[in-house]
């Protein structure tokens, strides 16, 4: 140690003497770094690559789908103020048939213009090249679904577009900024292998579609500060002839809305976890230095009577938590970029960019050290205050003994009930009500985050069995590339290994009521639906008179209707038509929106006769080789949606990358009910080891010693389970409001197993504390302790 | 010649070594003495001869290295801890130089500590009482001075009635005057609970209290003293 100035040497001895305090207190700061780190970091890079990718491959602001409008059109659409660029193109949907495989893959078929790159949603070749408009069977495939099926340049692939069979070629492979998220239809979490995106030539997916010299979308890319609805509005006046459901901007494109919540989520989990572990810290350094420099008071005073300067004292023990938030940082930056680089794997799995790395910017850590320091040097200046303030002849003289005859608790005697040991517990806790109480929130904390963790495990259980099970109890759902009379529905009905069958009938609408509007999918079930049921949020079926629609909460809320309102509802394909019809229901659905009514009286509306769309399927799942065969060569059908395999896909998805983020949190959590819990049992018994060793010569059993130390944080602990679990409720409701969105919103459900597990992690810790401590006790040198003046 | 009564106390050989090797303390070397029952002994000898060490391990505060201690023939030099916490419950009362009160109780209180675990003790009030401070039994440590501090702490280790009585330095942190006081307390319990007492003191003048007084020096007893007459604390020479 040569070298080093005396103070400085005090100061490693010290930091060894509180070994492992400092290392729960550099945990605890670690945890708020790292998880700060991670999502700060997380967010930049999502949002940062998102922008540069949607930049570089100009992906669309608007979407326009109609069912045909001429080319010649582009123009009008290419004069709407404040349209920067416009590409035309067909789009369509397949089924594709890949060896191994015995469901039928999703496809949609996008077209490319010929000869030029798109001006609009351009793509991203990772492989081999774009098709050759000379060569129609030419295709270019979504990168996810080429490595699911290791498809390459030259493989080839049948698939039924409208109805009918054709080859294809794959000539290359791409990703393109419309499908990051990536999903079938029915699906909520990618299944790479079920998912194909097909980019064709124009002119080949326009003879296969009867497209030709037409388009059936279009997409916008806007000028800087143009005004989306002013263009939507435009554009659904100009297409409303060719049969358009209703532009509309990213914020219902389906893959930038998945990734624009998985953000949202990001950012409102960033503003709430890092600043709860930072202050858990401040006070921990708070409470620790307070002790330090209440056992050090006479060397205060002896190194001030020596001449060193109040600022020297001073500086001395913000060092010494210099250190401390040094390693935490340290510490913390390592996992937040270990658990960025983590993340960003598993967001790679989800979320498909040509490129994706979890870089968290300088700025980044700036802004972590900065936090630190004023989280750590806060807690310190506070308690080193007192250091500095001591006058070096008040700090020779040894503190006079604490005064607990003001403390509220001292009436408390009067109580002969309690006994001495108690009262000494009980007046400990008045005395210091400060610390006390920050103790207790502390602990509060750490339950209040693992309530509020543990509680997205049970409100996606929820979600998933309401979902999948309570609601829509069917296996798969076929559609017909047409609307087709009721035959069709028997024919679907008798597929092998269908075991019930229920039709349903699809109308794309606009819903109006006052200024609102919203674009929706209008389904038509039967009466009495068993397949697709109408719950309430209790899970309960919800009868609704027939004629009327029912609509789930949330778009009744975007609406702003109520039960028995009038709602305008005007089609836009086929025969156009405005009808004025009440709501007879509103509905619960966690995931997506619904509008329902009674396939009948849709058809009446609708004056097309007994028509169906498609049917729900439950299906005897050992015949599912023969039923798949079967659907994917029926000419009549354009699309299948795995609903079972949604629902196990989704599991899975809980099962494992959620999985392991909540253990992640849940572990943080632990970490400072840790912090919290073994800091203040150490203090408090080097605050106390004195009367404690007074009590054991007082002929005290060791067991009734340790209940003195160790009533007060366990009365803390105890007082803390209740706060906690009130916090943990609160804060689960605030995430289930934050976190909702328009493709699923959280069920707010906590179920009591959440509550006693967070108990249970939290007393534990207070056991495993206690027991550390209790060890201690057990060895006190009595003779020792006593010798020496406070 | 009077009978000599049964011993309280009685060691033979008493050894405790702190460390081992080259740093190895012999605080004591082999100590032999008889203390008979319901005696007041005053404990005299420079800083570091032994006399705390001696004195924790009559109280059952420590065990010695070698050697055997008896307590009325009770052998405890092998004694566990939990047989030692046992001995210290039910016979021994102790008071330090540093008064060790628990500053969160009062005073009363502080001997309610003592009364609710010990077989039969006294009413705290008549301990205090005893210490001459039963007006002020509801006083938190903090609002005491020293010396009424270290008569709580006498107050508590009496009020059990302990079958002996370890003082270690029980005067070293306070004035003459004051220190008389103290003294006359422990007096007053010793003759009023019959306990035997063992004050430890730095002070040649308290010996004179004393009913005997042991002479330590480099861990061992060296010269031992009867006084014929034990005379009242407010009349030694300070
Ligand atoms: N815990 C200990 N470790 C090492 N040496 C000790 C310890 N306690 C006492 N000693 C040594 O034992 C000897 C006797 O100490 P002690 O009994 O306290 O003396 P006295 O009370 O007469 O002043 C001294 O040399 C002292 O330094
Ligand atoms: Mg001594």
């Amino acid at each position: 140690m040569v070298g080093l100035k005396v103070l400085d040497r005090k100061l490693l001895r010290n930091l060894r003497g509180m070994a492992g305090q400092g290392l729960a207190i550099a945990l605890v700061i670690a945890g708020g770094i790292s998880l700060f780190l991670l999502m700060a970091g997380m967010t930049g890079s999502l949002s940062e690559t998102r922008r540069t990718y949607y930049e570089r491959y100009a992906f669309a602001d608007i979407w326009a789908p109609v069912v045909r409008a001429p080319e010649s059109l582009r123009a009008d659409i290419r004069a709407i103020d404040g349209v920067r660029a416009l590409e035309t193109r067909v789009r369509d949907a397949a089924l594709l048939d890949m060896p191994g495989m015995i469901e039928p893959a999703t496809a949609e078929v996008i077209s490319l213009p010929d000869h030029r790159a798109p001006r609009v949603n351009d793509v991203h070749l990772s492989e081999g090249r774009l098709p050759d408009p000379g060569h129609r069977s030419e295709v270019v495939v979504l990168d996810a679904f080429a490595r699911a099926h290791s498809l390459a340049p030259g493989d080839e692939i049948s698939a039924t577009l409208r109805g009918r069979r054709v080859e294809l070629e794959v000539v290359g492979v791409a990703l393109s900024p419309e499908h990051v998220y990536a999903i079938a239809p029915g699906q909520l979490v990618p299944d790479d292998r079920l998912f194909a995106v097909l980019w064709m030539s124009r002119d080949a997916l326009a003879h296969a579609t009867d497209q030709d010299g037409a388009f059936n979308e279009a997409v916008i890319r806007l000028m800087p500060g143009a005004s989306e609805d002013a263009v939507i509005d435009t554009l659904d006046r100009l297409l409303a002839p060719y049969g358009a459901p209703g532009a509309y901007g990213r914020d219902l494109q389906f893959s930038d809305v998945f990734l624009s919540s998985e953000l949202n989520q990001l950012v409102t989990m960033s503003r709430i976890l890092p600043p709860i572990f930072l202050f858990v810290a401040a006070f921990l350094v708070n409470v620790v230095i307070s002790r330090i420099i209440a056992v050090e008071r006479e060397q205060i005073g002896l190194l001030k009577a020596f001449g060193y300067s109040d600022l020297d004292v001073l500086t001395h023990y913000l060092k010494l938590v210099g250190v401390i938030g040094l390693v935490g940082l340290l510490l913390g930056s390592g996992l937040g970029i270990a658990l960025g680089r983590w993340m960003a794997a598993q967001y790679a799995q989800y979320f498909h960019f040509p490129f994706l790395i979890f870089r968290a910017d300088p700025t980044t850590f700036l802004l972590g050290a900065l936090i630190t320091l004023i989280a750590v040097l806060g807690g310190a200046a506070m308690a080193a205050r007192s250091a500095f303030r001591l006058r070096p002849a008040v700090a020779m003289v040894p503190a006079p003994p604490a005064d607990y005859s003001r403390a509220i608790g001292a009436s408390i005697s009067k109580l002969r009930l309690i006994d001495p040991q108690s009262r000494m517990v009980l007046r400990q806790l008045f005395r210091f009500p400060w610390r006390g109480g920050l103790t207790l929130l502390g602990v509060a904390a750490s339950i209040m985050l693992l309530v509020s963790t543990l509680f997205f495990l049970d409100s996606m259980q929820v979600m998933i069995d309401t979902h999948f099970y309570q609601a829509n109890r069917y296996d798969v759902a076929v559609s017909l590339v047409e609307p087709r009379e009721r035959r069709a529905f028997h024919e679907l009905a008798r597929v092998p290994g269908a075991l019930t069958a229920e039709p349903y009938r699809h109308v794309p609408v606009r819903l109006r009521h006052g200024p609102r509007e919203e674009t929706i999918a209008l389904i038509g079930v039967p009466r009495d639906a068993m397949l697709s049921r109408t719950l309430n949020a209790e899970n309960e079926p919800v009868e609704a008179p027939p004629g009327g629609l029912v609509l789930s909460a949330d778009l009744a809320a975007d609406l702003d209707v109520e039960l028995g309102e009038q709602v305008e509802v005007e089609t836009t394909q086929g025969r156009r038509m405005v009808r004025q019809l009440p709501v007879s229901a509103i509905i619960t659905s966690y995931i997506g929106s619904v509008a329902q009514m009674e396939l009948r009286a849709l058809n009446r509306l609708l004056e097309e006769g007994a028509v169906v769309s498609g049917a729900y399927l439950v299906v005897d799942p050992a015949q599912n080789l023969a039923l798949f065969e079967e659907l994917k060569a029926a000419p009549g059908v354009a699309g299948v949606a795995l609903h079972s395999l949604a629902a196990e896909n989704f599991k899975a998805i809980l099962d494992q990358s959620l999985g392991w983020s909540i253990f992640v949190y849940v572990l943080f959590s632990g970490m400072i009910a840790l912090g919290v819990i073994y800091n203040s049992v150490r203090i408090t018994f080097a605050e106390r080891a004195r009367e404690l060793a007074s009590l054991r010569v007082l002929g005290f059993k060791r067991g009734e010693v340790a209940y003195v130390l160790l009533g007060e944080i366990a009365l803390l602990t105890l007082l803390a389970l209740p706060v906690g679990c009130l916090g943990g409720i609160g804060l689960a409701f605030y995430l289930s409001e934050a976190m909702a969105s328009d493709v699923y919103r959280l069920p707010f459900v906590i179920h009591i197993s959440t509550f006693a597990a967070a108990i249970g992690v939290v007393v534990v810790i207070a056991i495993g504390s206690g027991l550390i401590v209790r060890r201690q006790i057990d060895r006190l040198n009595l003779v020792e302790v006593l010798k020496t003046r406070e | 010649m009077s009978s000599s009564p049964q011993s309280c106390f009685e060691t033979r050989g008493l050894t405790k070594v702190y460390g081992e090797g080259d740093a190895a303390v012999h605080a004591l070397r082999g100590v032999d003495l008889q203390i008979p029952e319901g005696e007041l002994v005053v404990l005299l000898g420079p800083s570091g001869s032994g006399k705390s060490t001696l004195l924790n391990i009559l109280g059952g505060l420590d065990s010695a290295s070698g050697g055997s201690f008896r307590f009325r023939g009770e052998e405890l030099s092998e004694a566990n801890t939990s047989r030692l916490t046992h001995y210290r419950r039910n016979h021994v009362g102790f008071v330090f130089q540093f008064y060790n009160l628990m500053p969160s109780l009062t005073a009363e209180e502080n001997v309610d500590l003592v009364t609710e675990i010990a077989p039969d003790p006294m009413p705290s009030l008549e301990a205090l009482d005893l210490v001459g401070l039963a007006e002020r039994s509801h006083h938190f440590p903090a609002q005491l001075s020293g010396g009424e501090q270290q008569r709580v702490a006498i107050a508590r280790a009496i009020a059990k009635r302990p079958d002996v009585l370890l003082c270690d330095e029980p005067t070293g942190a306070l004035d003459s005057a004051t220190g008389i006081r103290v003294l006359r307390a422990l007096l007053d319990a010793n003759e009023r609970t019959g306990s035997t007492t063992v004050i430890i003191t730095h002070n040649a003048g308290v010996a004179d209290m004393a009913d005997r007084v042991l002479f330590f020096r480099d861990g061992d007893l060296h010269e031992e003293r009867r006084n014929a007459q034990r005379v009242p604390p407010e009349s030694l020479t300070w």
